[in-house]
């Protein structure tokens, strides 16, 4: 049974099916359809929790390319799960909510197969075990979100918004790419099982350190890691049903997944530790920071967005310390915990964001903008959108009675433990890691603040709103209320998740390792974790309520000196030197691009044949001269020269008759009649057809090219010469095949002909000669029309 | 035999490229005619010269020529004829239409 596999292939199917039935539905939402697909996926996922959450796992193989090691198989284990889990679950409510989000003007059938590629892709990426299958999911996700951010590819920001994050991922993406081939090499495999296994013993391998950096690479470009974040603000210009699903909720997740599948590979290496928690850190501040100066909601969700994933993964790199080699176990339980939070948190994200950017795409959508210059005041008028929001925002500034607070209390355990940590050089920089994650928690505390009170709280200013605030249909309201129930639910039930998901899914983080997940407490006493918490939101309403006194500090940073310039400034450079480099030798000219071709022939064919020492002129084997046949060579010759010459151009058409009857002589010569003859009907059909043609054409120019034109010319035209008689004398001295001609030679048995030439062309390769005919009635139709075909000449009566 | 074959081979590929590197489209279109006789030469001799009879079962022999060069050249013989017919006739409704034979002066035309 292939019930895994069918479950990555059916969004796919839906992705097909989808455009060719949605005219057949009338007045029916093609989403309801649509939804139907994550609806039953989420439940055939929901129904495998028990055995996973027991300890098993799932594999499934359908043979694709098993020569190579490439091969579709499938492991469904706790990580996968949870992940297949949010990719199905918030896909559910995503579909929903876009149903009333989306208006009938846009065009439906493309964004609801576009969802469906994505989730198939996404599914996929989190469920292969090879890694050319997993690759080629990552891309197809790259590939959906581009599509789904240029949905409204008739806006500007839409276009270059889609075209950044496709240039950035999918360089990720290559590199990659690269990353899987280095490891193939070392251990032979595509199988991620199979190299976690075998890699430990090629720790010192030379290609050890750049496959890591690689793959990383691909990681932190797809969850937007500093500095590759740039590109998750503009792909805010997707519809927000896509910002809540592919750039907060699962595909920005897609690194973060990357990153917990390779810390069985990689875990416990210092440099993989400091990269990612290092990296995650940097992220978790610049983004939180960034977040605070946006006054779009969107944008202040992405940055926030980025600090995030920052936070998941500096916590994926705290946890990988678990799995170094000689600590003991104690130790590993204790450092696990960290991979534990990331987990716990990245579920936690997905959904206090998603409710999030549902709530602001309800204001988007009610109020007709998102700017909070211009909103405030709307709590009287969306209450339950309010709720939604203080809910959302409040767990992500880890607040208690949310499960934000559950897993950022976790995040400063996991951050404290690095001032214990004696490994890595921990010992001297260790500090640095829970000041870093308090003072972002600190502007993450300020953002969630600016999100609530800004838009809801204040004085609401009507004369600058396009419209009357109502609440949305309850449609749209119902996914962001199921998440926010979510949000409160884990926070007084969190063992439920932890013992049934996350433990799994740790242990496929740190397989193993036992003991690092914790039992789930809201309540640890005063510890300096709840100190931090407390100090957090003093410091950040300290900071809310004077945030105009220090917005100053934000102008320090000079405009032209971002990632973004940096991003512009490439693509504008790139986009100038290959036009100028297409332009500088595409000039419309047919003789330089005859040219090119000879020249590059003479460059390429001659080169190989010089460099690689294959000329060799061996004249024993000729065959006998008759007087005769030098005649006929010398009268060729001349007769070629000659026309280079002529004066007329009925001159030149007659040395090339001389030439074409001269080579009938020729096959006379060499026992070949049929060719004999052929050539000669043929040549003078065509001597002919150019007599006629002459009639119709002007006269016979001097050709008055530049000199050095010539002298070129006749450069490339002679060592063009050159190369062809050099490879074939090299090709009649050398003999290097068997000669397959005896085979035809028994013509008469196998094709009843006795003439073996015509029994080539009737009988062994009769198709050939078909398509022959075709290839003359083609050209006869081509010459038919272009001289009965009449183009009528646009009328150009405005401009006389 | 076979090396003046090629060496002729060569001098006719020489004119034959000089001819198409022309900008007028006559020489362009005798320069690929010139081509395919070349071509079919090199084939030809390729296939080993004289080293047999003519390849007709039946006539008392026993060594042949080499059939298979014999079949493709009559193949790209016809084929050549089509595509020297089909560029002719191009080159004639180009002047028709463009009133020009040179290939610098048809250079931005509306066609392209």
């Amino acid at each position: 049974m292939y019930l895994i596999i069918s479950a990555i292939l059916l969004p796919f199917a839906a992705a097909a099916l989808i455009p060719l039935i949605h005219n057949r539905l009338g007045r029916l939402n093609i989403g309801w359809l649509a939804l139907a697909i994550p609806l039953s996926l989420f439940a055939f996922f929901v129904y495998q929790i028990p055995a996973i959450s027991a300890g098993e796992t799932f594999t499934e193989t359908l043979y694709w390319l098993p020569s190579i090691g490439i091969d579709m198989t499938v492991y469904l284990d706790g990580l996968g799960l949870i992940m297949a889990l949010l990719i199905t679950g918030v896909g559910s409510l995503v579909i929903l909510y876009s149903i009333y989000y989306l208006s009938a003007a846009d065009s439906l059938p493309h964004f609801y197969a576009y969802l469906m590629l994505f989730m198939g892709a996404m599914l996929g990426v989190v469920l292969s075990d090879n890694l050319m299958v997993l690759y080629v999911f990552w891309e197809l996700t790259s590939i959906s979100s581009f599509l789904l951010i240029a949905f409204w590819y008739h806006r500007k920001n839409s276009r270059a918004g889609a075209q950044k994050s496709l240039l950035i991922t999918v360089f990720g993406g290559f590199a990659m790419l690269a990353g899987f081939l280095m490891l193939h090499t070392m251990t032979g495999t595509f199988s991620v099982r199979q190299i976690a296994v075998e890699l430990t013993q090629y720790a010192n391998h030379e290609l050890f350190y750049p496959a890591m950096f690689l793959v990383l690479l691909g990681a932190f470009t797809k969850s937007a890691q500093f500095p590759f974040h740039i590109w998750l603000p503009d792909a805010m210009e997707a519809p927000t049903p896509v910002s809540a699903y592919l750039h907060s909720a699962t595909m920005v997740k897609a690194g973060i997944y990357l990153v917990a599948r390779f810390t069985p590979i990689f875990g416990g290496n210092s440099a993989w530790f400091w990269t990612v928690t290092l990296v995650g850190l940097v992220t978790l501040f610049w983004g939180a920071f960034n977040a605070i100066r946006q006054t779009d909601l969107k944008a202040l969700l992405a940055y926030s967005t980025i600090s995030q994933l920052g936070l998941i993964m500096s916590l994926l790199g705290l946890g990988s310390a678990a799995m170094q080699t000689g600590i003991t176990a104690e130790a590993a339980a204790v450092y696990g915990l960290a991979s534990f939070a990331a987990l716990f948190h990245m579920v936690n994200h997905s959904t206090f964001k998603g409710a999030l950017f549902m709530a602001v795409g309800i204001v988007d959508h009610q109020v007709g903008t998102r700017d909070i210059r211009r909103l405030g005041g709307l709590m009287a008028f969306l209450p339950f959108t309010f709720t939604i929001a203080i809910i959302g925002s409040a767990s992500m500034a880890g607040l208690p009675f949310f499960n934000g607070f559950l897993s950022k209390e976790m995040f400063f355990t996991a951050s404290l433990e690095a001032l214990n940590m004696e490994m890595f050089g921990l010992g001297t920089w260790g500090w640095l890691v829970p000041v870093i994650a308090w003072a972002a928690s600190v502007l993450t505390f300020v953002y969630c603040a600016i999100i609530v009170f800004r838009t809801f709280f204040g004085a609401h200013k009507p004369e600058k709103l396009d419209k009357i605030p109502v609440e949305p249909p309850f449609g749209m309201l119902l996914p962001p209320a199921i998440l926010s129930f979510l949000i409160v639910a884990v926070f007084f039930f969190p063992n439920l998740l932890g013992d049934h998901l996350l433990r799994p899914a740790l242990n496929g983080v740190l397989p193993g390792i036992t003991g690092a997940a914790p039992h789930i407490k809201a309540w640890h006493g005063f510890n300096t974790e709840l100190w931090m918490t407390v100090a957090i939101v003093v410091f950040g309403t300290i900071l809310f309520i004077s945030f105009r006194k220090w917005k100053g500090i934000y102008k320090l940073f000079p405009a032209g000196w971002t990632f973004n310039a940096l991003y512009t400034n490439s693509l504008k450079g790139i986009e100038r030197a290959s036009s100028y480099l297409t332009n500088s030798y595409m000039t419309g000219h047919l003789p330089h691009y005859f040219a090119y071709i000879f020249s590059f022939f003479v460059i390429a064919a001659g080169g190989t044949l010089i460099w690689s020492g294959a000329l060799n002129i061996d004249l024993a084997n000729d065959s006998p001269l008759s007087v005769y046949e030098i005649l006929l060579v010398v009268v060729m010759a001349m007769a070629a020269v000659a026309i280079l010459f002529a004066k007329s151009r009925v001159s030149a058409i007659l040395l090339n008759g001389v030439l074409g009857f001269s080579i009938a002589m020729f096959f006379v010569l060499f026992r070949a009649p049929d060719l004999a003859l052929t050539q000669l009907v043929i040549e003078t059909v065509t001597t002919v057809l150019f007599l006629v043609c002459f009639n119709y054409l002007p006269d016979w120019k001097k050709e008055n090219s530049p000199k050095h034109v010539k002298v070129r010319n006749t450069i490339i035209a002679i060592t063009g010469g050159l190369t062809i008689t050099l490879i074939g004398l090299s090709v009649n001295s050398a003999d290097l095949y068997e000669t397959i001609s005896g085979y035809f030679e028994d013509s008469y048995e196998l094709a009843g002909g006795r003439n073996i030439v015509n029994a080539i062309l009737g009988d062994f390769r009769a198709l050939d000669t078909l398509l022959e005919g075709l290839v003359l009635f083609i050209a006869g139709i081509g010459v038919f029309s272009l001289i009965r075909l009449k183009v009528r000449k646009e009328p150009n009566d405005n401009e006389n | 035999m076979e090396t003046l074959i090629i060496i002729l081979v060569g001098v006719l590929t020489a004119v034959a490229i000089y001819l198409v590197l022309s900008r007028n489209l006559i020489r362009v279109i005798l320069g690929t005619a010139i081509f395919s006789h070349a071509v079919h030469l090199l084939i030809l001799t390729m296939g080993g010269l004289k080293n047999g009879t003519v390849p007709l079962l039946g006539e008392d022999a026993t060594i042949f020529v080499d059939a298979l060069p014999q079949a493709l050249i009559l193949t790209a013989i016809v084929i050549s004829f089509a595509v020297t017919a089909f560029v002719l006739v191009l080159a004639y409704r180009a002047y028709q239409e463009l009133g020009t034979d040179d290939l610098e002066e048809m250079r931005g035309a509306d066609d392209e």
